[in-house]
């Protein structure tokens, strides 16, 4: 019971730590323009590779510097926010969809139903994922959509195989036993009975995803074969930084920063919200 | 209607793992309208298999090769899937030996119990409520409010034992299985556990298949009494009979196995190697009889 209540309160911190600054990214993504204090593609070789404000030869209005065209460091983080949560919660959603509905069928049904879908998904993990990637978006062509395709298309496999096993186990209990005996159907049993107990796995899942999603988007970014180069993204900025990381470290670190503390917070929320959903744990 | 019909009716019935392996040797078994039926048997005699056989939920790797399986006189054998799962759903319900993992974890006990009068019977919200409370109130649980909305885990063994009593007794089966239902629970529970069901039994008149290991159980709870061994029924009786006068060697060595109630210092001695050697042939017989038939 001790150790129970010493892991909520652990996961409760961490619930309400990674939710904030996922709020925080959310909130800086849908009211980007209004948040921003420059516009993040205006150049200005006068400010090129400004330092960040707590540096000598800093600019009021750069708070985090300037890349070396000169445009504003934050501006373009927050602007690259909207791209980057955009890819994060449409790919995983999809990838979620696709890849729970089979996992859910693969588990409760076994059979044949399993054998296809499992055979599937060896085949699929197969491929190494972030070339598999590149591939899609080469056949696909660049683009928004294409990356959300691409990443759906790749990373379904993650949540059929543990929802797969998750549902297996669920499929043994005796209360889907009670509910055969009851006279429910078999489909009626997975969705209501089955499914409310894999959600927490769901959402633990989706939220990983969610962060798997942002670093792929990165990665493309950073390979240039994600959006038009216009668009900030976190992965561009990073590309770009990397070219100037001895005169203007702040362009390469920022964005790395922001990119890593997204990636954690939502693995992290995850994890916190599937042990305040799950009946058992809570 | 006859009235000397069983209510369920158990002839010749076999069957098999997937290694050829028999579960069940033609195992013959009624239980009268009303009744309280014991089968007992140790571990692994394949008790459940029978009551799973009856709900129609045996595992898929078990194949029933031959008898009959009569509820109320319906040839569950020739009925359609569908129409099956509705028989079974609407005049049977389990009390299981497990009762942790019988409910289910995430969903609230109230729903969880009235959904079944609800969606499958097509009983009206407010009466499967109402019924609901009537019988969490027979269970002797004083606060169905708190407990309609408890998840099981927040409740007692005993707590979620009489819950799913409630729930099984809620619909007026007119056959209830219960699997061992107080194996699960702690020896003071138990009784109490015990106590309910032969009172509700009596109260609606349920037929119940009642399944244990334990003869001071099956004095308790039943009229008549078949024991298994292997698979095989090899004695059955009445159960006062039983005691009386037990017929078969096995039977014998059981109750000379079972500690008494009276005389807590009687160990539990191991069943005589004699009779598991008469035993042993016995099964050989029966299945060799039983081979040339069906190859
Ligand atoms: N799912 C299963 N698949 C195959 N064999 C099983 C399964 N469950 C139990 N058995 C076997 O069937 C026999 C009867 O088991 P069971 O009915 O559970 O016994 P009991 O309830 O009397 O203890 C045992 O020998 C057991 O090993
Ligand atoms: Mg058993």
């Amino acid at each position: 019971m001790d150790e129970g209540r010493i892991s909520r309160h652990g996961s409760g911190a961490r619930l309400w730590l990674a939710g904030g600054w996922l709020l925080l990214a959310s909130l800086a993504a849908i009211f980007a323009p209004l948040i921003a204090p420059q516009n993040p593609l205006a150049q200005d070789l006068m400010f090129e590779r400004l330092p960040p404000f707590w540096m000598s030869g800093a600019e009021p209005g750069f708070w985090l510097g300037t890349d070396s065209l000169g445009r504003d460091l934050l501006s373009r983080l927050i602007f690259g926010a909207r791209i980057a949560l955009i890819v994060a919660f449409a790919a995983a959603l999809a990838a979620c969809l696709i890849g729970s509905t089979l996992g859910l069928i693969a588990g409760y049904f076994g059979g044949w139903a399993d054998r296809i879908i499992s055979r599937i998904v060896d085949v699929w993990m197969a491929f190494p994922p972030v070339l598999f990637a590149i591939l899609l978006v080469a056949v696909l062509g660049t683009g928004l959509s294409s990356v959300i395709i691409a990443i759906a298309v790749i990373d379904w496999t993650r949540f059929c195989r543990v929802i797969r096993a998750e549902t297996m186990g669920q499929a043994r209990m005796d209360y889907v036993e009670n509910a055969r005996i009851a006279g429910y159907g078999r489909i009626g049993i997975m969705l209501r009975e089955v499914l409310p107990n894999v959600v927490p796995s769901i959402v633990a899942l989706l939220s990983l995803e969610m962060g798997i999603a942002v670093i792929v988007e990165a990665i493309l970014s950073f390979v240039n074969l994600s959006i038009s180069t216009d668009d900030p993204t976190w992965g561009g900025i990073i590309a770009e930084g990397r070219l100037s990381i001895h005169q203007a470290w702040w362009v390469l670190v920022f964005p790395l920063v922001t990119l890593i503390l997204t990636v954690l917070s939502f693995s992290q929320f995850g994890e916190g919200l599937k042990a305040r959903f799950d009946p058992v744990l809570r | 209607m006859n009235a000397t019909r069983p209510c369920l009716d158990i002839q010749s019935l076999s069957a098999v793992l997937p290694n050829g392996a028999r579960v069940l040797r033609s195992v013959s078994l009624s239980v009268q309208p009303g009744e309280v039926r014991a089968l007992v048997g140790e571990s692994g005699a394949g008790k459940t298999m029978i009551g799973k056989a009856v709900l129609g939920v045996l595992p898929p790797s078990v194949r029933v090769v031959e008898g009959d399986m009569l509820l109320e006189g319906e040839d569950l054998g020739r009925l359609q899937p569908k129409a099956r799962r509705t028989l079974i759903g609407a005049r049977t319900a389990l009390i299981p030996q497990d009762p942790l993992t019988a409910l289910n974890p995430s969903r609230r006990i109230g729903p969880q119990m009235t959904d079944r009068l609800v969606r499958i019977l097509g009983w009206s919200g407010p009466r499967a409520d109402a019924r609901i409370r009537q019988l969490l109130d027979a269970v002797q649980i004083r606060d169905p409010d708190r407990v309609l909305k408890c998840y099981s885990h927040e409740l007692s063994g005993g707590m979620r034992q009489r819950v799913l009593i409630a729930a099984a007794f809620a619909a007026e089966p007119r056959l209830i299985v219960a699997d061992e239902p107080t194996t699960a629970l702690d020896v003071t529970v138990q009784k109490q556990i015990l106590r309910l069901i032969a009172q509700l039994q009596r109260e609606h008149g349920t037929a119940i298949l009642f399944v244990t290991h334990d003869l001071g159980v099956v004095a308790k709870i039943s009229q008549k009494v078949s024991v298994l061994y292997a698979g095989k029924v090899v004695e059955e009786t009445e159960t006062a009979a039983l005691f009386a006068a037990p017929q078969h060697p096995y039977t014998r060595a059981l109750m000379a196995a079972t500690p008494r109630y009276t005389d807590p210092f009687a160990s539990l001695k191991p069943v005589d190697e004699a009779v598991l050697a008469g035993l042993a042939s016995e099964i050989a017989a029966a299945d060799q009889a039983w081979r040339r038939p069906h190859g």
